[in-house]
């Protein structure tokens, strides 16, 4: 689904990303991890096509990223869907009209197919229909990440991004956030590509994890990563915190 | 019905009807097969209708949803309807769109003529009242602003002066270019009417009177009061604005900093101090801009210019007009200030309350002036 060679990225005159390689497979949830001001958001904003890269190359959906005329582009932009790290709500917009506003920019639709398909995104991520007429402001940090979603949602793409998902989220909200990205992807055979420091998250939905360390990616399932000597990995899931995560899930298998 | 990717043909099948199903049920197709979708009916109740999904390449939730819908909306006609030759790839998507189904649609009220002119009217009662309740909430913001000030004057080493100076450099220092400029230029333009006007009876000296009593009681101060409103007023409500959507009143609150204490203060005191000084920098200019144009068009040199000026205006003429200076100032530093604090978490919000805050900050100077004009004459100056 999106395949990267030799990445480099540079921002500001420092060098986040150096032959950096990547590889995302259908089907799949791969979570990314690394320490704060790695460059893991920079790199899922270099996929997307938001910021240029230096060197490399980057395919997605099997498209040449880098070499893309702007109608190819806009095309190839309907196919994914990205929930930034805040939602990013437009918010001027109510809750309904931010999830209509790709389907209404992309596609001929008459009102009332609109109304009823924002309604029925609305009901996937599990928001009640009375918060379409509401404003992000108006709604709580978890209501705002499940209202992004809905919108990265409203083209049915094949490929999901998110930002840290369930940042900010009480542990109860994170852990439903993260049965609906399971369920969505079940049910919709999402491919998703998703930032995250929560280690529970990267336990309980996703099936490789990609750690960005020394400026490349260590791609691989949690007991490959357990088994890998670097230092800083060993300290991210060997640390408490991981053990607690991990404990977690053990009891659950026994359970 | 057959779209670019997508389609469906319904036809009687025995005892029953078949609609199958075909192609790219997605959502890029869903404007199309909607509209094709409504037109269907004619099955009487009682019948069967089956949706065959065998010739379905790709599903979605949108080509879900329409299946779903059209099953649901005969199902509520009487007719029988069923799924067949459902993949197993699409059946956990059609389970979790009919767990996610829709309500229905409120019937949309028909609006007549009555209704529509009640609303009108309710709207205009809206808008009264909140207007009346804004007025309100300005005039306590006035009163916790005062009593901020007089608490903070007792204890002068609450001030913020770094602030403070910041903020005079800001309304004042860096507004003198286009005070200066757009004084200068109504100088001229009234020297220039005026002098038209009274040349046909031969008055053409009085120009200066007009001038200085104009320029001095009116227009130097309102005009420097109006520039300000347009260029502090706005930028004090979008700064306080944004502060309010990033959250940081809340934490100066929780810091133990009073945010009156902290933001308000110092522009207000700021304006108050600058805005005199800028009127009568104003005044000056825009007699400078006067008289050059007496003397080119007119032939009135300086010397006799400023010896007319001298005889056309008394002593108080020129306190007259910048004693509403502070008045000005405050009403504008107030004003911009609390629509500032009135700001919604919103980007929107903040552009609205920044246009209303010039607007009401310009409509108030000018409520003020005329309620100077009154004192002023009752007093008899």
């Amino acid at each position: 689904m999106v395949r990267v060679r030799g990445l480099t990225t540079r921002i500001g005159g420092r060098v986040l990303h150096d032959n950096l390689d990547l590889e995302l497979w259908p089907g799949e949830v791969l979570g990314v991890v690394g320490g704060s001001g790695s460059g893991k958001s920079v790199l899922l904003r270099t996929i997307i096509g938001l910021i240029q890269p230096e060197a490399g190359a980057i395919e997605v959906l099997g498209e040449d990223m880098l070499r893309l005329d702007d109608v190819a582009l806009r095309a190839l932009e309907s196919r994914w869907g990205v929930l930034f790290q805040d939602a990013a709500l437009f918010s001027s917009l109510s809750v309904a009209q931010n999830i209509a506003v790709p389907l209404r920019e992309r596609l001929a639709m008459a009102p009332p197919l609109l109304d009823e398909i924002t309604r029925l995104k609305l009901a996937l991520v599990g928001l009640p229909a009375d918060t379409g007429g509401k404003f992000p402001a108006e709604l709580s940090g978890g209501m705002r990440k499940r209202a992004g979603l809905a919108r990265a949602l409203a083209l049915d793409p094949q490929l999901l991004f998110l930002d840290e998902p369930t940042a900010g989220l009480d542990p109860i909200a994170a852990g439903a956030f993260d049965a609906l990205i399971r369920d969505l992807r079940l049910s919709l055979g999402l491919t998703v590509f998703m930032v995250t420091h929560d280690l529970d998250s990267l336990i309980a939905i996703c099936d490789r994890i990609a750690v960005l360390v020394d400026k490349r990616l260590i791609i691989g399932t949690m007991a490959e990563l357990l088994r890998n000597p670097h230092p800083w990995i060993q300290a991210y899931f060997r640390g408490p915190r991981g053990r607690a995560a991990l404990a977690g899930k053990d009891g659950q298998a026994v359970g | 019905m057959q779209s670019a990717e997508a389609g469906f043909d319904i036809h009687p099948e025995g005892d029953a009807f078949v609609l199958r199903a075909a192609g790219r049920w997605l959502v890029a197709s869903a404007g199309a097969l909607d509209a094709a979708l409504r037109r269907l009916s004619g099955i009487a109740p009682g019948r069967r209708l089956r949706i065959d999904l065998a010739g379905v390449e790709r599903l979605d939730t949108a080509g879900a949803w329409l299946l779903l819908r059209t099953s649901r909306a005969f199902a509520a006609h009487g007719v029988v309807t069923s799924f067949e030759n459902v993949a197993p790839d699409f059946a956990p998507l059609l389970d979790q769109v009919a767990k996610g189904e829709p309500p229905s649609l409120p019937p949309a009220r028909h609006e007549g003529l009555v209704e529509r002119l009640v609303d009108g009217i309710a709207a205009v009662g809206e808008r009264t009242v909140e207007a009346a309740l804004a007025g309100r909430d300005l005039v306590g913001f006035f009163g916790l602003v005062t009593v901020t000030l007089l608490r903070t004057l007792r204890r002068p080493a609450l001030l913020r002066w770094a602030s403070l100076v910041t903020q005079m450099d800001r309304t004042g220092v860096s507004a003198l270019p286009i005070v200066g400029l757009l004084s200068f230029l109504i100088g001229v333009v009234i020297a220039y009417q005026g002098a038209d006007q009274l040349r046909r009876f031969g008055a053409e000296i009085f120009t200066v009177n007009l001038l200085g009593i104009g320029i001095l009681r009116e227009l130097g101060v309102l005009l420097t009061a109006i520039i300000v409103a347009g260029r502090s007023g706005s930028a004090f409500t979008a700064e306080i604005g944004a502060m309010e959507v990033n959250e940081e009143i809340d934490a100066m609150r929780t810091l133990g900093l009073d945010p009156i204490e902290v933001l308000v203060l110092p522009r207000l005191i700021g304006l108050v101090l600058t805005l005199p000084l800028l009127a009568a920098y104003a005044d000056f200019m825009s007699l400078f801009g006067g008289g050059l144009m007496s003397w080119v068009a007119l032939g009135i040199p300086p010397p006799l210019f400023v010896r007319q000026l001298h005889e056309a205006i008394g002593e108080w003429t020129f306190w007259v007009g910048i004693l509403k200076a502070p008045f000005f100032a405050a009403t504008i530093a107030q004003v911009g200030c609390h629509a500032g604090f009135q700001v919604s978490r919103s980007a929107e919000s903040v552009g609205r309350l920044t246009t209303l805050s010039v607007v009401r900050s310009i409509f108030l100077v000018i409520i003020i002036d005329a309620a100077f004009s009154v004192f002023y004459s009752r007093v008899g100056i």
